[in-house]
């Protein structure tokens, strides 16, 4: 066990940080710590002027191998580059599915053809992605999916029915879709993973107004809409290992920089609590504590789970989700309590409006990607080996 | 950055998991606790001289293995989930380490090695206050007279006291805190001892009137971050401690699930039970996040503000943990888990008895508010 970075990392830290402030300057400086989850509305135009600035000076795809286009960072490495982007109060990556999610599982299951033609306007900053799992039936039982793909005479699919919670739908040019490939079939068998641009006849986006007001989801409707027969990623059938191939490639690299930022929301938290004179409050105490010591505990559960501790079960990996997303709903709570009738009405102060945000976007933290409820199932299966859910023959 | 352990620690804890799964099973335990002196000297002496568990943390000059905070946390955790009695908590994570962290040379070379080879059984107060140890100074008073200490006063809550052979008392001294090093056979020290619901772990009462000679006063003045750094040392050491107790609640808890049937099923089939065991496995690997990294950074160059935070963080977080598992563990025993025969029970007293060594969770937060505060630590 060691805490101490090498000097090669050391210097490379240093390298991302004078980058960062040589470069978040000007126009740039108002996105700081603008654009994460609950704020992706925040001016995405400039957001995606930002993102070609970070591909110019390739700080896009750091953890991409070369050959795909990108930095082929140790994770070390990587781990360094989120932490310090974020704090240097880095604006949300307009890029991130891409670069993200559809990136890697394209590296992994994607043919030549498909890496040449998709890889580098991700790693670019050109071309945005959204994505098309969830259903209106296919929220946690996400196997579930209903939305058909037809394949055509001419080899192409023809897609109808319904995708939803689609973030950025409408800022994006493609999306890629896990569809029903082989009528008749159910839960995770005969589906196909089809990449689609959105821009087309058959595609619909419509916004979902959140309770917080914001519109960053989308529905998706599609109506006979086309995707190109090299657009299927794998086999016909394939489509559920893709989809969760792509989930597992987010292995936690980025969850380092993730906090960055959630230890900036509880600097303002605690400077809220300063001027609000709540510091004086004992349960108030007791709560910033408490969030405090869950901070320095995701710090040390990502480190574990990135030194891939001996263990072949990643205790810690399995908690992690259930773990940061309570943590982040509590702290915005904890907020606005720390805010009091500050909290009440929609501000743009810079000491508010993210708390305001916060409070009301960390209620979806504990819903996507895995509800709690789900979450819980799969500590107790797959953490503790206790008897799975009964689940319906496919 | 490697947060993985070294071969040598995954042995250690190895041997650990191994060697007290064998002697110090529930009947070992409960054999223990109903002994005159609540422990095993067979196992201690096994400890002791096979193990070399004692002089883990000692310096190899006085004949340690001068290993760290990382060992110690291991192979406590372990000590924690068997609920061992013995005086090694004591000995190691109390005595010698505070002797190590804050001790003079000359009593750093007259004890450790004796406390390395575990042929010395010494102790010293663990006061409930998150003061720590100058709490444990407030009834205790040494004044110099004529060429010696002279000693007076009453100090609750050492652990272990009956079996020990060396006592460290602190004391009010006239230029602050002192530590005293008294022989248990001392002339004018009288030790009472309780018998506590958790009879895993003793306390005695000191109450003294004592005439030292002037080298029985160990601690080095000059060390001033010596005692709050093995402050925070103890409390990272409860809180391993505390750290397998939970384990152990949550694994016999999912054992016992998996075979008591209700309704034609195992109840560790109801997702009611499911989830209750999940939540008990997200506060034990936080908290095993919690202890590993508090551990990393004492083996590591950590500034002592943050030092002392992450270890008051990782006691808070281990005193709430273990509760709430050990009073989940009684609750989905169901009828069994309120008896004096399963297990439940020694952990859920261990559970409360240790929930406010060094100091309580709320106490602890507290302070950890006040370094947050006053910036002496950084969120």
């Amino acid at each position: 066990m060691n805490l101490q970075s090498t000097a090669a990392d050391e210097t490379f830290r240093k390298e991302v940080a004078d980058w960062m402030q040589a470069h978040l300057v000007g126009k740039y400086t108002e996105l700081k710590h603008r654009g994460g989850p609950g704020d992706e509305e925040a001016d995405p135009t400039m957001r995606k002027e930002w993102e070609r600035k970070l591909a110019a000076g390739r700080w896009t795809c750091v953890g991409w191998p070369a050959e795909a286009g990108g930095r082929g960072l140790s994770i070390e490495q990587q781990v360094i580059f989120h932490e310090e982007y974020a704090r240097a109060g880095g604006p949300g990556r307009m890029g991130h599915i891409g670069e993200g999610l559809i990136g890697p599982a394209l590296i992994k299951f994607g043919t030549e053809e498909q890496k040449k033609r998709f890889l580098p306007g991700i790693v670019a900053g050109t071309t945005y992605w959204a994505q098309g799992y969830s259903e209106p039936g296919a929220g946690s039982d996400l196997a579930n999916v209903q939305t058909r793909a037809e394949k055509q005479a001419d080899g192409t699919w023809k897609v109808t029915g319904q995708k939803i919670w689609t973030s950025l739908a409408h800022e994006s040019e493609w999306i890629f879709v896990l569809a029903r490939g082989e009528a008749g079939t159910k839960g995770n068998k005969g589906l196909v993973f089809l990449l689609m641009p959105l821009a087309q006849p058959g595609i619909e986006i419509r916004p979902i107004k959140q309770l917080g007001g914001g519109n960053e989801f989308n529905e998706v409707f599609f109506d006979g809409a086309i995707a190109l027969p090299e657009n299927l990623v794998g086999g016909v059938g394939d489509g559920w290992k893709v989809a969760m191939g792509l989930l597992e490639a987010e292995r936690g690299v980025s969850t380092l920089g993730q906090q960055m930022h959630f230890m900036h929301e509880l600097d303002l938290v605690i400077a809220a609590a300063r001027a609000t004179g709540k510091d004086k409050n004992p349960q108030v105490r007791q709560r910033i504590a408490h969030a405090w010591c869950g901070l320095r505990v995701m710090r040390y559960n990502a480190l574990r789970m990135l030194s891939g501790d001996s263990t072949s079960l990643q205790r810690e990996a399995i908690i992690g989700k259930y773990y940061w997303s309570n943590w982040h709903r509590d702290l915005g709570k904890l907020a606005v309590d720390v805010l009091g009738p500050l909290a009440d009405v929609p501000s743009n102060d810079p000491a508010i409006r993210p708390l305001q945000q916060l409070f009301f976007f960390s209620r979806a933290d504990t819903i996507y990607a895995g509800t709690n409820e789900i979450q819980l199932n799969l500590i107790a299966e797959r953490g503790l080996g206790m008897p799975r859910e009964p689940r319906p023959a496919a | 950055m490697d947060f993985s352990l070294n071969e040598d620690q995954i042995m250690i804890r190895d041997a650990a998991e191994n060697f007290l799964a064998d002697v110090s099973d529930s009947a070992a335990v409960r054999k223990a606790m109903a002994s005159e002196r609540g422990y095993d000297e067979s196992v201690w002496q096994r400890i002791a001289s096979e193990l070399g568990w004692c002089g883990i943390a000692v310096p190899e000059e006085h004949g340690g293995l001068g290993l760290g905070a990382v060992e110690i946390a291991l192979v406590q955790e372990q000590i924690g989930r068997r609920l061992l009695c013995a005086p090694f908590f004591s000995t190691v994570c109390l005595a010698a380490n505070v002797l190590k962290e804050a001790g003079s040379a000359a009593a750093q070379k007259q004890y450790l090695s004796s406390l390395a080879e575990g042929s010395l059984r010494a102790t010293l107060p663990l006061p409930s206050d998150v003061a720590g140890w100058s709490a444990a100074a407030t009834s205790v008073v040494a004044t110099m007279e004529s060429g010696h200490w002279r000693v007076q006063g009453v100090v609750d809550r050492v652990p272990d006291a009956a079996n020990a052979e060396l006592l460290l008392i602190f004391a009010q001294t006239s230029e602050g805190l002192g530590l005293f090093a008294v022989p248990a056979d001392t002339n004018g020290m009288q030790i009472i001892t309780a018998e506590p619901w958790d009879s895993t772990r003793r306390f005695s009462r000191v109450i003294m009137d004592l005439h030292l000679p002037m080298d029985a006063r160990v601690d080095e003045p000059l060390r001033s971050g010596g005692l709050a750094r093995s402050l925070a040392l103890a409390r990272l050491y409860i809180a391993a401690e505390q750290l397998g107790a939970a384990q152990q609640c949550m694994d016999l808890t999912v054992a016992y699930t998996a075979t008591r049937k209700q309704f034609g099923r195992v109840v560790g089939s109801f997702q009611a039970v499911k989830h209750r065991c999940a939540e008990m496995m997200v506060k034990i690997e936080a908290l095993r996040s919690a202890v590993y990294g508090a551990a990393a950074q004492a083996a590591g160059d950590a500034p002592t503000d943050l030092l002392a935070a992450e270890c008051m963080m990782a006691r808070a977080l281990a005193g709430d943990a273990l509760f709430f598992c050990a009073a989940e563990a009684i609750q989905l025993h169901g009828g069994v888990g309120f008896t004096w025969e399963y297990d439940p029970q020694l952990y859920f007293k261990r559970a409360q008895a240790s929930s406010h060594w060094l100091g309580d969770s709320d106490a602890l937060r507290e302070q950890i508010a006040e370094s947050l505060f006053s910036s002496a630590v950084h969120a």
